[in-house]
């Protein structure tokens, strides 16, 4: 099996890549939000604690 | 009492404490991570390369490796959600409320893929994005169930009461779950009927069935991941007067 045959996936490759392309964003976005918001909240109260 | 091992209580009430909680996820973390990753790959190689094409679907079944286990999810979470938010409600115990809201917007999250990866599936299968049938119908309701107590939840500034709405929003959405499970044996629908769960024979080949069971077990992990990195940050927000938190903050900041 070639590269672009794998990547057609019999012709619905928009279909498919789409729905793992999708799925891929979603669940990065839920693990990186909170670590986001984690640093956030340190980088507050300390701000806060030096007033 | 006396029937449990003592050590086994002495881990709950550990476990139960939000240090211990947050520094015992921490510890974890690297591992769990390493198993969702092996996981993930051989779930995704036996799916999208192993396994064959399917002889009516071709290879536009192979949606099937993130839409089931999403699905799956979407319920497993909600019961999560549900049976924490009442033992927070009944026993108040802050980390089951934690862990209650903490699973909405993973949860919420998961709906949301199943419901668009079985559009994205039903374009090309069915000749359209979408039907008002049971499935789809309940699947959806889901969807704002989850929205619902994520919005109450943010409504609310005393983190107390919302975790008691909250968990009361919950619970009476459980009522959704069996109609979901059930609606493609219950009514007539464009969707098809469960391939997996029928235990005495299965109506899936054994070369599509292990990575799907490999990618339901990866999607399992990546909820305890995605559900311990919300639960530390919601931890801290609520405890952030309480000695534990003060105690990071000064070591932070040396």
């Amino acid at each position: 099996m070639s590269l672009t045959e794998f990547f057609a996936m019999g012709g619905y490759g928009f279909y498919v890549w789409t729905s793992y392309g999708l799925t891929l964003v979603v669940l990065i976005a839920n693990v990186v939000l909170p670590i986001m918001q984690r640093r956030q909240f340190f980088r507050q109260s300390l701000k806060q604690k030096r007033k | 009492m006396f029937l449990v091992p003592d050590i086994l209580i002495r881990f709950y009430h550990r476990m139960a404490s939000p240090p211990h909680f947050y520094a015992f996820t921490q510890q974890i973390m690297p591992w769990l991570v390493v198993i969702f990753v092996l996981l993930t790959g051989a779930g995704l190689y036996g799916g999208l390369y192993l396994a064959p094409a399917d002889y009516q679907q071709g290879d536009s079944y192979r949606i099937i490796y993130i839409h089931v286990p999403s699905a799956w999810m979407s319920l497993f979470i909600y019961m999560v959600m549900a049976i924490t938010g009442a033992i927070g409600l009944i026993w108040r115990i802050k980390l089951a409320e934690v862990i209650s809201i903490s699973s909405a917007p993973i949860g919420a999250s998961f709906t949301f893929i199943a419901l668009v990866t079985g559009s994205l599936w039903g374009k090309p299968m069915w000749g359209t994005w979408w039907v008002w049938d049971a499935r789809l119908t309940s699947e959806l309701i889901l969807l704002f169930l989850y929205l619902g107590v994520i919005g109450l939840y943010g409504a609310i500034d005393d983190k107390k009461i919302a975790s008691k709405s909250v968990a009361i929003l919950a619970l009476v959405g459980v009522v959704n779950i069996p109609i979901i499970h059930y609606s493609v044996e219950w009514w007539n629908t464009l969707h098809q009927g469960p391939t997996v769960t029928k235990m005495d024979k299965p109506s899936i080949h054994v070369s599509m069935l292990i990575p799907l069971l490999l990618m339901a077990l990866s999607f399992k992990f990546y909820y305890v991941i995605a559900l311990i990195q919300r639960a530390r940050v919601e931890l801290l927000k609520r405890e952030r007067n309480s000695q534990w938190v003060k105690t990071m903050l000064s070591e932070q900041q040396q």
